[in-house]
């Protein structure tokens, strides 16, 4: 099994070389069937282990070492257990559709070659990523998808705001890594292992290990660990303040939109802390820290979707929003729920993704929302695709996203933490928002008057079958998988082998005991009749009922909202101004110290005070002796004879 | 026993003046096919010694030892371990790369150009070897006189201010480490001998002394701050080449040195002095670092970021643990291939153009796809990023650090983010973009010696970061029997 498990990432990283190294030698159309093939047997291969592993066979062992240190063994090794398998399953049919997708949408780009081998580079360290059993290759992982990432925001590496992009995208992300690689030392400090197994048998017995972290105070070292890991979570993951990437990111093809920046690669920090719930559980300091994040990040993301007119941003913007609903989850110990909201996620996002991708496609490049309209007709295959994707992200009962969203909301709902009711009030509300922005951009986009030029109008066409066809298979399980799987993945023993709750934080045990009722079982539809009662689906279908009245009915409100509360939406427009401050305080302010150090401290305190002031007395003294023009070996042998003839007179005197 | 050592350290000399001698009457291209193949052989003879190198002892291995100067007791004696076979190996895989770097560049006094290189060579895999001290002394102030030829003929306008100020800084400690080895041979009842020399008791306040005399030898070869600044003029005045084998090789002498001299003859002053190192050394990490975001001329860029990466390896040496000391020297290897490679990215751009400035540049990756792919990898190598070299030995380092405060691993941990800023700001700057200056349009891609070069070390990079086992593994017995030394006070 050992050389399945190898082949699911290594036959994605053979066709990133083939097509990256040979790809200008074998041309564009065997480019892509490489691709498209190496991700196609991972694919296969992930559903047989995922199968074989709900068959109780379980994988924890290495595949080499990659070197030793002391006490230290660093190995590169796979943990298959079912999050891992089933990560791999999303992350590989994912990457998949938009491989299929791509050979439509980048038809026409002389890096065509290129984009393939990063896309099947990225697949093959997002693997590394999931299907780690050690701290160090999950960090391999975590910065190889990082790279492509960084290295497709700037696929177009002569647009500057690309460029500027994919440099912002990889600081800010490194801030996290900070993070990252400071809870790898703690970790090698505390547990002397970098293994996930020896870390998490020995968890508990570390609980009450403590350090003086200020004069008097005293830390948990788990508590330690978890927020420098959670650093690294919020910047892979896109949570405030460190969520600023994200958005500009959208400067890449739309293609690894869909696949990094929303299906997979933001979502390694909610995997990653699902994978460490057997060190977060212990600490609840960090717990009550990650659903405050997630909850600020819900809520105040979601209100900047309100206002974007870019129709890739404003789903930037809900993934980022989406991503604060999975941190929540994690906060409340409802790992599998933060979990299963990715997997649903995953589809529909991608699905939303793909199907702005489409409608880019069509209008030649046009991505304001203010020019679109009207394109029910002429798409109606990514119209109604993109209906149930929008459907499915508002978390309407029975779509994918209901099930996900609704456990989240009634998990934070039974948890005790201090700062869930903060998160209870930040998701509910964020209900609302979110139908509300993506029917906008429904209504703005598909319904009422065409309001592109007659030119645009007039070329525009449903996108063709490898385009449709992502769509297509997307939209299925945006449909379906919540009824299917919800039950046992939310409040069956799927995850019981990889999450770890302690029973005091088990919310979603006491949402299930709820929903079960007395001596009954819990099914996909007592869930979805206990969904219409409740406040989130009432929150959802009022959004889209405003959305319906302000974009449909009286399309003129907006602006005179706009023009009544100018300040808010001055605010959210400028989304609260984190980029200023970034670009102003942050980066100004550090490349304004390096230049004055540079100019201060070496060149007028060292050079110019020391070095300089002691090289002229020399150039003085060696003009004198006239040897300056002949260069600078005999001064070097005059003063190496200089030291031979000290040496001898110390034997002479001794 | 056949003289391993010896012929690694002579065959690149000999070599040398045999250059120099057909360079009066032979062709250019038969000189620099002369030259390749010393260098060549050389390298091959270098792997013959790894394989013959046993990785389970911490002995000085292949050992040689000749009377030279009977009266003061010094001796012809070599040897190596697991700490400078590495560097040894680094040393003559980079000049056999240096060779074909300049073999269309240089035309000017190409047999006088190999002839340096190829004699600096052999008299730094001496100081690699050397077991004697005077030996060691006399390589380490030979080396120098190649180097500031290199610098003095092929090098840029103000080669002379850049060489008297190399000069100055490398006097001042040499001469100092010179009186060490005579107060040292004093006290050890006339030996040279450095082995000898590790088992010597010495009072503390004599251990301190010789430490700072120690210390300005070597930390103005790493460079440490507040003795850098002469790096980056070096640099940029520097041949190609030169560049190459100044920030690959020489800058690691000094920490070498710590490693040989001061930590193993001196551990009581090490310990007591250790904080000051390591303070040095994230000054080193962060200001440094901060300093490179602000430069405009590559070279310096590279040169500032070599200081900064430097500060890891005596960061890592002085927090007393296999982690920090293992992950310094698989820095120290590490650093030699990347900045290497970067160096001779900055040459191919500047043999084209005739300017190191950023704002020349600017979407070059239009005109050179191979060169900008190549970059890339040197780029995200430098940052550090896993997969790559680069990440061995600063993880390695940040979890030794650890161990001793979290603090220190904290500020060290700060190069993630400013190593990507200067890093990814030059990369940006120079390869991507659009074309602004016409001249860049003119650009043509790698040429085959560059391909070769660049190649070559970019699989080595990615090998290393991927398997760093091998290098680890070699180290592994001298390390902890430096860590033994460090441990047993000598008072």
């Amino acid at each position: 099994m050992l050389t399945i498990y190898t082949l699911i990432p290594v036959s994605c990283l053979v066709a990133a070389i083939v097509a990256g190294l040979g790809g200008h030698i074998i041309g564009r159309t065997a480019t892509h069937r490489v691709a498209i093939t190496g991700v196609a047997i991972s694919f296969v291969l992930s559903v047989y282990v995922l199968f074989d592993v709900l068959q109780g066979n379980y994988f924890d062992g290495m595949l080499y070492t990659w070197g030793t240190s002391g006490f230290l063994t660093f190995q590169i090794g796979f943990l298959i257990d079912e999050l891992s398998a089933g990560m791999a399953v999303v992350v590989t049919f994912v990457s998949l559709m938009v491989h299929i997708y791509t050979i439509g949408y980048m038809h026409d780009d002389p890096g065509y070659q290129r984009f393939f081998s990063y896309i099947a580079l990225f697949t093959f360290a997002m693997l590394m990523l999931v299907m780690s059993n050690n701290f160090l290759q999950l960090f391999f992982g975590w910065e190889g998808v990082g790279v492509v990432s960084y290295l497709l925001i700037g696929f177009w590496f002569d647009r500057d705001s690309a460029i500027h992009a994919n440099m912002k995208a990889f600081l800010v992300n490194r801030i996290g890594d900070f993070g990252f690689i400071l809870a790898i030392a703690a970790i090698v400090y505390v547990f002397s292992s970098l293994n996930y197994s020896d870390v998490f048998s020995q968890a508990a017995s570390v609980e009450n290990m403590t350090v003086e972290a200020f004069e008097g105070v005293n830390w948990k070292w788990l508590t330690i660990i978890s927020l420098l890991l959670f650093v690294g979570a919020m910047g892979k993951s896109a949570q405030v303040p460190l969520h600023v990437w994200l958005p500009d990111s959208m400067e890449g093809p739309t293609p690894i939109s869909a696949l990094i920046h929303a299906a997979t690669m933001v979502t390694a920090g909610i995997f990653m802390v699902a994978r460490m719930s057997p060190l977060f559980e212990f600490s609840e300091v960090a717990l009550t820290v990650v659903v405050t994040i997630g909850a600020i990040t819900a809520l105040f993301m979601a209100l900047i979707g309100l206002v974007q007119n870019d129709i890739k941003r404003i789903v930037a913007y809900s993934t980022l929003s989406q991503l604060g609903y999975m941190t929540v989850a994690l906060g409340v110990s409802a790992y599998a729920a933060g979990i299963f909201h990715l997997t649903t996620h995953a589809f529909f996002k991608a699905l939303l993704f793909l199907a702005a991708g489409s409608v880019i496609v069509a209008l030649h490049h046009q991505q304001d929302i203010r020019h679109m309209g009207g394109l029910k007709k002429i798409m109606p295959i990514t119209y109604w695709t993109a209906l149930v994707g929008s459907l499915a992200l508002a978390g309407l009962p029975p779509f994918a996203g209901f099930f996900s969203k609704d456990t989240i909301i009634e998990a934070v709902h039974a948890s005790q933490l201090p700062g869930s009711g903060f998160a209870l009030f930040a998701v509910s509300i964020g209900v609302f928002v979110t139908a509300l922005y993506s029917f906008r951009m429904l209504f703005i986009v598909f319904h009422g008057k065409p309001r592109m030029s007659e030119d645009e109008l007039a070329h525009a066409n449903e996108s063709p079958w490898v385009i449709t066809l992502p769509l297509v298979v997307l939209a299925v399980p945006s449909v379906i998988f919540g009824a299917i799987f919800a039950v046992p993945m939310l409040y069956g023993e799927f995850y019981d082998q990889s999450i770890f709750v302690l029973s005091q934080h088990d919310t979603l045990a006491h949402v299930g005991a709820g929903l079960a009722g007395q001596g009954g079982e819990i099914s996909a539809w007592k869930i979805v009749l206990h969904g219409f009662i409740t406040l989130p689906f009432w929150l959802a279908v009022a959004g889209i009922f405003v959305a319906w009245l302000l974009y449909i009915h009286r399309p003129e409100w907006p602006s005179l909202i706009q023009s009544r509360f100018k300040l808010l939406w001055q605010i959210l427009d400028h989304k609260y101004g984190f980029d200023e401050f970034n670009e102003v305080v942050v980066a100004s302010g550090t490349r304004g110290l390096g230049d004055v150090l540079w100019k201060f401290m070496d060149m007028y305190v060292i050079d110019g005070l020391v070095v300089n002031g002691l090289a002229n007395s020399v150039r003085r003294i060696s003009s004198r002796i006239r040897v300056i023009q002949s260069g600078f070996v005999y001064h070097y042998a005059f003063t190496m004879i200089i030291g031979l003839l000290l040496l001898i007179t110390w034997f002479l005197i001794r | 026993m056949f003289p391993w050592l010896s012929s690694l350290i002579w065959l690149p000399i000999v070599g040398g003046v045999a250059v120099l001698a057909i360079g009066r009457i032979a062709r250019s291209d038969s000189v620099r096919w002369v030259a390749l193949s010393v260098s060549v052989l050389t390298f091959v003879l270098s792997m013959i010694v790894y394989g013959i190198f046993d990785t389970t002892t911490a002995d000085f291995q292949l050992a040689e030892h000749a009377v030279w100067v009977d009266a003061f007791n010094v001796n012809y004696s070599v040897g190596i371990d697991g700490i400078s076979l590495p560097l040894i190996l680094l040393t003559t895989f980079l000049t056999v790369l240096v060779v074909i770097a300049g073999w269309r560049v240089i035309q000017y006094r190409i047999s006088h150009y190999l002839a340096a290189f190829l004699l600096l060579e052999g008299l730094m895999i001496g100081v690699f070897s050397a077991l004697d001290a005077v030996l060691f002394y006399i390589f380490w102030e030979g080396m120098l006189i190649p180097m500031f030829l290199i610098i003095g003929i092929w090098g840029g306008e103000n080669r002379v201010y850049a060489t008297i100020k190399f000069f100055l800084y490398t006097l001042l400690g040499s001469l100092l480490m010179l009186v060490a080895f005579l107060y040292l041979y004093n006290v050890s009842e006339s030996s040279f001998s450095i082995v000898n020399w590790h088992a010597l008791p010495i009072a503390h306040t004599a251990q301190i002394l010789l430490f700072i005399a120690f210390f300005s030898a070597f930390a103005v070869k790493v460079p440490m701050v507040p003795v850098h600044t002469w790096l980056p003029d070096a640099h940029v005045e520097a041949p190609t080449g030169g560049s190459v084998i100044l920030a690959a090789v020489m800058l690691k002498m000094g920490a070498y040195g710590f490693l040989r001299f001061t930590l193993p003859i001196l551990p009581d002053a090490s310990r007591t002095l250790a904080g000051v190192i390591i303070a040095l050394s994230l000054i080193a990490i962060v200001y440094i670092a901060l300093v490179a975001l602000a430069q405009t001329d590559m070279k310096k860029l590279i040169a500032y970021s070599s200081i900064s990466h430097m500060g890891f390896v005596t960061l890592g040496f002085f927090v007393f643990n296999t982690h920090g000391i293992e992950g310094g020297i698989v820095q120290m290897i590490s650093h030699g291939f990347i900045s290497g490679a970067l160096f001779l990215c900055v040459g191919v751009l500047y043999d084209r153009l005739h300017s190191r400035k950023l704002e020349t540049y600017g979407g070059v990756a239009h005109r050179m796809p191979v060169f900008a792919a190549l970059m890339m990898i040197f780029t995200l190598a430098n940052v550090g990023l896993p997969g790559t070299s680069g990440f061995v030995g600063e993880v390695l380092v940040i979890i030794g650090a650890f161990q001793e405060s979290a603090i220190y691993a904290a500020i060290a941990a700060l190069t993630l983010i400013l190593g990507a800023a200067y890093t990814l700001r030059m990369y940006k700057r120079v390869i991507y973009g659009k074309i602004v200056n016409e001249a860049v349009s003119t650009l043509t891609d790698l040429n085959i010696q560059e391909k070769i070069t660049l190649s070559v070390l970019a699989i080595l990079v990615l090998l290393l970061g991927v398997w760093p086992f091998p290098l680890l593994e070699m180290m592994h017995p001298s390390v902890e029997h430096l860590i033994s030394q460090i441990s047993i006070s000598k008072l």
